[in-house]
């Protein structure tokens, strides 16, 4: 199938418009089946993407390329390399789940569902695009859908959650298209793969008085790093974060956590690396330091949270700082762990963040204290949230420890000083996650309220076991991973390398090199 | 040769005819009884004349020596004007006949607004320009006033006619003075006067000029009266000056700075820019404290009037097309957005308070997602068509070299972000129902619709305006 892409692509788009023109009424039945159109829809995307993965060849660049003429000259172009036909697996892998996980929402059913799909499209989009417009067009179009799903179905404060994510990821993203148009000024085109072969100049230039080292490169690093960092999110720009996990439902905390943060890491590999490294090389220090800021601060702001949803949003800006540090370590161990983790990542807090959905939904509260010794009740969900909270910790055996293994390698080569910080951030996990565990599932069963609590249902098991599954055979077998990523990360690397040897810069792990 | 020039300004003479001839009937007749037909039959007119403009043979050619320009440019401009002056009249009819202030003048006073709209963009000379430009503002002000018995509509026609008239005088100053320097009024003498080392009497014509050409964009820092002329007008007139009457004025700008100040494109560059940059600012901000629909649309157009104006300020063709694609679409979100407000009712009172939506998406979930749709166009979020005028103006700016315009450009659309979100918040996320009434005159229910959709259908070619963009630009900036 020459169109297979676009197909896995828009098949859920084509769903959401079904449900909008065809589907009327507001009854039981109504319901029901825009449940089951939107799992179809989800399940037909994940299936037709395995046909992706199996017509992939790990190594061979930009493949499956799909490319027609568009509105004002620009083009509609896409197509998988071994960076991102993983996020797009983990994408359509995940969205079934996310249906299956709000079954039981009352509230607009067909409108909540219709929401999930378009974002499923837009986010695939992101991973696909290969022109500079069309990639901003799915990126930015996600802010859509997710505004609503937190405005609509969220908590009791989603007003306030709803506007910051919206008008922070924004203001980071809109400047973001100014750096686009910049490139494609300089460049003369916005296609990805020609962009990554084009060198932007870096000699320094003065603008408005102010000398800049880098100079056009620098210029459209830091735009990008606007966008990036905040969608990823970095420390200090990730307040938004927590808010907005808080009030999501259930749902939409899974989609942001797993997909959507994934995002800001994917656009860093894709774009600031590749085609702005004397940029990347020069401002790296920066971004190693804030990386490793955010993994020990937000890690013990996770410790002080009375709220599970908050504290497992912590968790995941400080598990991001990995992914952050990891890439701009800009070796094959940092990379490889960078995706490595944020694919795992997109495992383990998708499952923590159902973990706490499914307690959620029978006592209505996310407060720690209301809750303990739920073990005695609930042995099947003590069982999985054990093993999400050790894979979260960076158990080995589980696919957090590899992740954080390779980027910690990764910075270890590049700079001992952030690794060493960073490396006392698996122990904090190791505090707030265990802790969590303890308040919530161990001890005895004294509080009244939870007397009758019931187990997982049917339904929960089935969402949860392929996660779980997921979990541990990459943590057994990280292979399936690195197999695919390394030839692509192997290839960004040698232009990286030569772009810094052509510009008389030495990289920090050549220096590495040099020196023994 | 004066039957050729008369052919060239055939739609424009038919329109005006038609106008006075109505008028006759009207007056010998039974006066406003006619009025409903008539706005159905000036509303047909303006859309025949608009195919007619937009098919009929060979543009590029000029009436009476250069005084009249029918060019592709002209062109595309008035087909947009006679397009969006039809639909508002139609989506007029209803509110107007239930409010009882539907007299059969209003018909035709918008159609002889058009006229003057009309040849505002064709005009070749400062005498046209200046004719145009006061055949439109005239029969503005009567139509901002039609609410005879309402003090804030005559206020709204009053304060209008004062500044307009203010705004007239600055620009008729600006013309004398290049009259003065150029030694003539029309442009193809003026581009020649203004070439390298301008005279500095001819700078400060180019700057009144544009002064007043900025009022009637409604620039910041020439804005004032728009927010008051918007919320006093009975909101069918402000709908037409939200649409229409900006298309003009921004295609006269256009027509001016390029036609007649083509050859010093450095020194009109940065008017444009600083105008451009404040009324991108001044509409965002000043919108975000509005309870008004109406005073919030009016700071929006303001703020979309700066980014049309960042298209100009590039001084390339490019620019220019980047202008007429975001004016298009501009004045289509524009259209669907006034038949909402035309269709906000309690209890068959119109209703302006945004806080009177709440939850409003319960009531009519059709009509609120197409406000959705709507609104997130209007704030420039992808994949909505909104976001290709501001892709469009932003890359000509990029392209000429206006990198920060750009960048503070989208910082401004960030902060606009926010009141738009305020109206898709008060629709979906609000708590309890303010009792609007539901159900929808048909043609406003329509129109809203129709446009929400091409919103949503346009991302796929953009109706081929951008084609016809790029030619209509190219034959003004050669």
């Amino acid at each position: 199938m020459d169109s297979l892409i676009s197909i896995v692509v828009f098949i859920p788009l084509l769903a959401a418009v079904i449900l909008a023109l065809f589907l009327r009424g507001d009854d039981e039945a109504a319901n029901r089946n825009a449940k089951w159109l939107a799992l179809l829809a989800t399940a037909a995307s994940f299936v037709l993407s395995l046909l992706i993965l199996a017509q992939f060849e790990p190594g061979a660049g930009f493949q499956m390329v799909e490319e027609y003429e568009w509105i004002g000259g620009l083009t509609y172009k896409v197509g998988v390399d071994g960076i991102s036909v993983l996020f797009v697996m983990l994408t359509t892998f995940l969205m079934p789940l996310v249906i299956l996980s709000a079954w039981e929402v009352k509230t607009r059913v067909k409108e909540y569902m219709i929401a999930f799909l378009v974002l499923e499209t837009l986010m695939l989009g992101v991973f696909v695009a290969l022109d500079l417009i069309l990639f901003y067009l799915f990126f930015e179009g996600g802010l859509i859908p997710m505004f609503l799903i937190i405005g609509i179905w969220g908590g009791t404060n989603r007003i306030y959650a709803a506007f910051k994510f919206f008008l922070y990821t924004f203001l980071g993203s809109v400047l973001m298209l100014v750096a686009m148009l910049g490139m494609y000024v300089d460049a003369g085109t916005t296609d990805i793969p020609a962009l990554l072969a084009h060198e932007f100049s870096y000699g320094t230039v003065s603008l408005a008085g102010v000398q800049v080292v880098g100079g056009l490169q620098t210029l459209l690093w830091l735009a990008f790093f606007a966008s990036f960092a905040v969608k990823m999110p970095m420390w200090p720009v990730h307040t938004w974060l927590p808010d907005a996990h808080v009030q999501a439902p259930t749902a939409g905390s899974v989609v942001l956590a797993a997909i959507l943060l994934k995002l800001g890491g994917y656009g860093f590999i894709r774009f600031s690396l590749p085609m702005f490294p004397v940029a990347s090389e020069m401002l790296s220090p920066m971004v190693l330091w804030l990386s490793a800021i955010a993994i020990v601060y937000t890690s013990l702001v996770a410790l002080a949270q009375q709220d599970m949803k908050k504290l497992i949003a912590y968790s995941s800006v400080a598990h991001m700082g990995y992914v952050t540090a990891g890439i701009f370590s800009a070796n094959q161990q940092g990379l490889d762990g960078a995706i490595f983790q944020m694919i795992s990542h997109g495992f383990i807090s998708g499952g923590l963040f159902l973990c706490v959905g499914v307690i959620y939904d029978r006592m209505h509260t996310r407060d720690i204290d209301a809750y303990g010794g739920l073990v005695n009740r609930m042995p099947a969900y003590a069982l999985i949230f054990m093993l999400f909270t050790m894979a979260n910790v960076g158990l080995p055996g589980t696919s957090g420890f590899v992740g954080e293994f390779l980027t910690l390698m990764g910075m270890f080569q590049a700079n001992t000083w952030v690794a060493l910080v960073a490396t006392s951030g698996v122990i904090l996990s190791a505090a707030y996650g265990l802790w969590l565990y303890r308040r919530v599932v161990m001890g005895d069963l004294i509080k009244e309220s939870l007397r009758s609590i019931k187990d997982l249902t049917p339904r929960e098991k089935w969402v949860f076991a392929p996660l779980a599954v997921m979990t541990i055979l990459l943590g057994v077998y990280p292979s399936l991973v690195t197999d695919i990523v390394g030839p692509s990360v192997a290839g960004l690397l040698d232009t990286y390398e030569t772009a810094l040897d052509e510009a008389g810069l030495m990289t920090g792990n050549a220096v590495a090199e040099a020196a023994h | 040769m004066i039957a050729h020039d008369f052919s060239v300004l055939l739609p424009e003479i038919l329109l005006s005819l038609f106008a006075m001839g109505a008028l006759l009937v009207g007056v010998y007749t039974g006066k406003d009884r006619l009025a409903p037909m008539l706005v159905w039959v000036t509303s047909g007119v303006l859309v025949l004349l608009a195919f007619w403009v937009g098919v009929s043979g060979p543009a590029n050619q000029t009436a009476f020596g250069g005084l009249f320009i029918d060019d592709a440019f002209a062109r595309f401009a008035k087909v947009m004007i006679l397009i969006s002056a039809a639909v508002v009249l139609l989506m007029s009819q209803g509110y107007m006949e239930r409010r009882g202030i539907l007299r059969f003048e209003y018909p035709l006073l918008v159609a002889l607004a058009v006229v003057g709209m009309m040849v505002m963009v064709s005009s070749g000379n400062l005498m046209t320009l200046y004719m145009g430009l006061e055949l439109q503002s005239l029969a503005l002000y009567v139509v901002a006033s039609l609410r005879r018995d309402s003090i804030k509509s005559t206020e709204a026609g009053l304060k209008y006619f004062v500044l307009g008239a203010l705004s007239s005088g600055l620009l008729l100053y600006g013309a004398s003075l290049t009259y003065g320097f150029a030694g003539t009024t029309s442009f193809t003498g003026i581009i020649q006067a203004a070439q390298g080392e301008t005279p500095l009497g001819l700078l400060f014509g180019l700057v009144f000029i544009s002064s007043g050409l900025a009022f009637k964009v409604s620039a910041a820092p020439f804005h004032m009266w728009t927010p008051d002329v918007y919320e006093g007008a009975p909101t069918p007139v402000t709908a037409f000056f939200a649409t229409a009457p900006k298309v003009a004025a921004m295609g006269l700008f256009a027509r001016v700075v390029h036609d007649a100040f083509g050859g010093v494109t450095g020194d009109w560059q940065q008017i444009v820019a600083a105008l451009s940059l404040a009324s991108m600012f001044l509409g965002a901000v000043a919108a975000i404290g509005q309870n008004d629909i109406k005073r919030l649309m009016a700071y929006s157009s303001i703020n979309h009037m700066g980014f049309a104006l960042m298209g100009l300020a590039a001084g390339t063709a490019f620019g220019v097309e980047a202008m007429l694609v975001y004016m298009a679409i501009y004045v289509t979100m524009n259209i669907g957005t006034f038949a909402f407000i035309l269709s906000m009712e309690k209890n068959g009172q119109p209703v302006v308070s945004i806080a009177a939506l709440s939850n409003f998406s319960r009531v009519e979930p059709t009509k609120a997602l197409a406000m959705l749709v709507l609104m997130f166009s209007m704030a420039g979020v992808p994949p909505l068509v909104g976001f290709f005028g501001k892709y469009y103006v932003l890359t000509a700016a990029v392209d000429a070299g206006l990198g920060w315009l750009a960048v503070l450009g989208v910082i401004a659309s960030a902060i606009a972000a926010y009141y738009y979100l305020r109206i898709v918040y008060l629709m979906y996320f609000g708590e309890e129902t303010d009792g609007l009434d539901g159900g929808t005159h048909p043609v406003l229910w329509g129109v809203l619709v129709v446009s929400a959709l091409i919103m949503v259908v346009g991302v796929v070619n953009l109706f081929g305006v951008d084609g016809a963009a790029a030619v209509a630009a190219q034959t003004l900036v050669d």
